[in-house]
């Protein structure tokens, strides 16, 4: 069946409302008619997501994109948030690293001014936790999203019950102009139904990093419908198992190209629907300690010297959230303390969203993680490891997703403890 | 000469030497570098994958199953048409992920750049060609394999 458009959708379509937005309007029915949508849905959500938020100097074309959509008036229909920014002060960075982010990123305030003119939601709204109570772009359960950011899609659609499929950056911010997006995928019943079963049968709490790269690798852009997990993170989305559900899911949308995962008892569709979420002839992946030993020896270690000391260590890729930021202020503390040590030992950078530093600001926390040295930030840590000056360090993180961008080495939450506090040695 | 017919998803004309991947493509990690350092030959910078790693992608068949990797993708094909640092097209054996057809559908409505991408050619297509081979696509999705 041929793709029905409303009488608005012709119009934008026809030019009647500039030529920038009948191109704007061209390019999601070419992108519809690809993935036979019928049809294009309103956009529900009160605010968008854009994945591009770097000024880098190569990015010209969509520079002169946006200046034409500016040109002739055209803003977003909703205020949108953005991923993080590649730089801010007090990123450890030595004389020539710092000079190559001058000129790597040296289109950022250009960029941002144009962000502002389309509808930056506020100020500060850079982070790819935008999904956070303290960053304020919540979507509601069934709210359809024109969002970008693998990350946060994932969390939308598995968490918050979402809808929003795995757009690219420029698609995010069209279909937030328009205000509609294609309905296909995981916009529609059927497109949100699992095709892989995947069985948790770990004697112990999976590490969520490691749990989420396995699944991503064997179901890549599917549907899993995972058993077994909410014995060992609860029956309850509460500030632990949301954390454990963003890492989680960063780490299948990063090692694979999940959109959407249930997990029984405990995400909301899997708990209005339980099995029937599940569509027959459904793939079975059973995860146990060894499969996930299995997955962890697979990665492949890039560091020229595999026996160099760590420079760096990034924690919060994606942006922790605060109930991470406490924990992990507890763990340094209570790892050097057992050390007799004051300080860590590795630079370490700690990355949330700025609206979820400024809580953690307000927290006794704040200044306790301080005197452990431990650097806070809300720069994205893939962006500044696209610094080759700074990808040829031996930097170490408990990020699956930074892994697999870049030459980060990964470790588990406890192996990234003791290598900050010298607890191993 | 053997002959693959796929579904156009930005129909064209092109003649061009393949490259293949018999892995998913990640198009952020394979043109970050040519995008960065200003190489018009745009050579694969994705260590992660050995058949293409160092190769030549500007003019060129590039054949692969779908795209992986950072949803920056579409951009940054759309960055790469518009700075005619693109491959000639883009020849998927599976049916096309949704960033590179963002990526294929941004580069030919709002460039001037020619990038036929034809999708849903079949495994039999990749088990099939060999980098060097040279590819003939027209505009109905028909690629021949010389």
């Amino acid at each position: 069946m041929a793709m029905q458009l409303t009488k608005e959708q012709q119009e934008l379509l026809s030019g009647a409302r500039g030529n920038a937005l009948a191109k704007v309007m061209k390019t999601l029915v070419m992108y519809s008619e690809t993935f036979g949508a019928q049809r294009m849905v309103k956009v529900t959500s009160a605010y968008g997501h854009l994945v591009t938020s770097f000024g880098l100097g190569v990015l010209t074309p969509v520079y002169d994109m946006l200046d034409e959509l500016i040109a002739e008036g055209v803003t977003s229909a909703q205020p949108f948030s953005v991923d993080p920014r590649p730089l801010q002060k007090g990123v450890p960075a030595n004389p020539a690293q710092k000079l190559f982010f001058k000129v790597m990123y040296s289109k950022q305030k250009p960029y941002e001014e144009r962000l502002k003119k389309l509808g930056l939601m506020k100020e500060n709204a850079f982070t790819c936790a935008c999904y956070m109570q303290e960053v304020g772009n919540v979507p509601k359960k069934g709210d359809v999203l024109s969002w970008a950011e693998s990350s946060a899609v994932v969390y939308a659609n598995s968490v918050l019950g979402a809808r929003c499929n795995r757009n690219s950056g420029i698609i995010d911010i069209f279909g937030s102009i328009v205000g509609f997006v294609p309905e296909f995928g995981l916009l529609t019943d059927e497109g949100r139904k699992a095709t892989w079963v995947v069985e948790v049968k770990t004697t112990k709490k999976p590490e969520a990093q490691v749990l989420g790269s396995a699944i991503g690798m064997k179901v890549m852009e599917e549907v899993p419908y995972i058993k077994g997990l909410a014995e060992h993170i609860g029956n309850a989305l509460d500030g632990d198992a949301l954390s454990y559900l963003k890492d989680m899911g960063a780490a299948t949308a990063s090692n694979g190209a999940v959109g959407l995962y249930h997990v029984e008892g405990l995400t909301p569709e899997a708990v209005e629907q339980g099995a029937a979420l599940i569509q027959e002839n459904a793939r079975v992946y059973v995860i146990d300690d060894a499969e996930l030993e299995r997955v962890r020896r697979s990665y492949p270690t890039i560091w020229k010297d595999a026996e160099a000391e760590p420079k760096l260590c990034f924690i919060g890729c994606p942006h922790l959230s605060l109930t991470q930021l406490t924990d992990w202020t507890e763990k340094i503390e209570g790892g050097l303390l057992a050390q007799k040590r004051k300080k860590v030992d590795i630079p370490t950078v700690v990355t949330a969203a700025p609206a979820v530093m400024d809580a953690f600001e307000k927290t006794p926390y704040a200044e306790r993680l301080k005197k452990t040295g431990v650097v806070t930030l809300s720069i994205c840590p893939l962006m500044y490891m696209n610094n080759p000056l700074c990808g040829k360090m031996p930097v170490v993180t408990n990020s699956n997703k930074l892994r697999t961008y870049t030459s980060a080495r990964y470790h588990t939450d406890e192996e990234v403890l003791k290598l900050i506090t010298k607890g191993g040695k | 000469m053997k002959v693959f017919k796929g579904r156009p998803v930005v129909a064209g004309k092109a003649r061009a030497e393949a490259i293949v991947s018999h892995e998913g493509f990640n198009t952020l990690a394979s043109f970050q570098k040519a995008l960065m350092f200003g190489d018009k030959e745009a050579t694969c910078s994705d260590q992660n994958n050995a058949e293409l790693y160092g190769k030549q992608m500007a003019g060129k068949a590039l054949c692969m199953p779908q795209t992986i990797g950072s949803t920056t993708g579409g951009m940054v094909l759309y960055c790469a048409a518009s700075l005619k640092r693109q491959p000639a097209c883009l020849l998927f054996a599976k049916p096309i992920d949704s960033l590179a057809a963002a990526g294929a559908i941004l580069s030919g409505v709002w460039t001037d750049a020619s990038m036929p991408t034809v999708d849903n050619l079949g495994d039999a297509f990749l088990d099939y060609v060999k980098t060097g081979m040279i590819l003939t696509v027209s505009a109905d999705g028909t690629v021949t394999v010389e």
